[in-house]
């Protein structure tokens, strides 16, 4: 990582002048006061430069990019891999896969898709813990599609958990998943849902009311 | 297959020089051995297995393509 130690007659001078150096701008880097300064006598004699210690941050965003980019070309898909530049932002980076063998990066309910995007942030957010960025693996709009057919599968489920009046237990799913089942079915006042077990096996319960 | 597991290793680990990974190839299935530094166990085990399974989904993913099983196993 780049950086840094630059002097100037205060602080601020000094981290101008390091962020002019380091082409960059304050958001996007670490800085570390070593010496506040001193005006001295008038500000003439004895005056004491100020010093400051500045760090380049990593770019997480293009980090994630290399991360899957590395992987993918590691098991041998013809699969791209490209940033969604329009759902990326400070917090989060979208990175869409795209191409002929995408059953295998999504796997079974996802799961190999979700594997990937674990690992992924772990490889993003290895060392500092002051700025997390989340990384989200699609593949062509997985993502979506499946929130659609959990936002069914909560619909029909929370309707038979009604007509019999009883409670439904649906599959284990990642936390991710859960939470679409639990906001599909929020405004519903006749049923209401909770999860049960632990993870990876903790699961929604639909109880009509 | 032992490359996407270094790979792997090598992006979560505090010590990716000390990644190491062997094949060991049989006639059905292959077993990767990984090894990383001792303070680095955890960084690819995870809590409850979580990360060592999830280096395992994506081995079995790309070793579906070749028909082989593919076994990763940490060792120390």
């Amino acid at each position: 990582m780049e950086e840094i130690i630059q002097e100037g007659n205060t602080v601020d001078q000094a981290l101008e002048k390091a962020l002019n150096k380091l082409a960059t701008s304050r958001d996007r880097v670490e800085v570390e006061v070593l010496d506040e300064g001193s005006e001295g006598f008038l500000g003439i004699i004895g005056g004491k430069n100020a010093k400051v210690k500045v760090k380049k941050k990593e770019d997480k965003s293009k980090k994630a990019v290399e991360f899957m980019e590395d992987v993918i070309a590691n098991m041998n898909l013809d699969i791209k891999v490209e940033k969604l530049a329009d759902r990326s932002n400070d917090e989060q980076v979208v990175i869409n896969l795209t191409g002929s063998n995408l059953g295998i990066v999504i796997g079974r309910r996802g799961k190999t898709l979700d594997a990937l995007q674990y690992l992924a942030n772990l490889a993003v957010n290895k060392y500092d813990d002051d700025y997390r960025l989340r990384v989200v693996i699609d593949a062509e709009g997985y993502r979506e599609r499946r929130k659609e057919t959990l936002r069914d599968l909560a619909l029909r489920l929370a309707d038979k958990a009604k007509a019999k009046n009883k409670k439904v237990v649906l599959e284990p799913m990642p936390p991710h998943e859960r939470r679409i089942i639990h906001s599909a079915l929020q405004s519903d006042s006749q049923v209401k849902t909770h999860s049960e077990g632990e993870d990876p096996y903790r699961k929604v319960v639909i109880v009509a009311q | 297959m032992d490359e996407l597991v270094e790979v792997i290793a090598r992006s979560i680990v505090d010590n990716p020089e000390q990644v190491n990974v062997n094949k060991v190839e049989g006639s059905k299935s292959v077993i990767l051995e990984l090894q990383v530094a001792e303070d680095d166990m955890g960084k690819v085990i995870g809590k409850q297995g979580r990360i060592a399974k999830a280096i395992r989904t994506v081995v079995k993913a790309a070793a579906t393509k070749e028909g082989k099983r593919v076994i990763v196993e940490i060792i120390q």
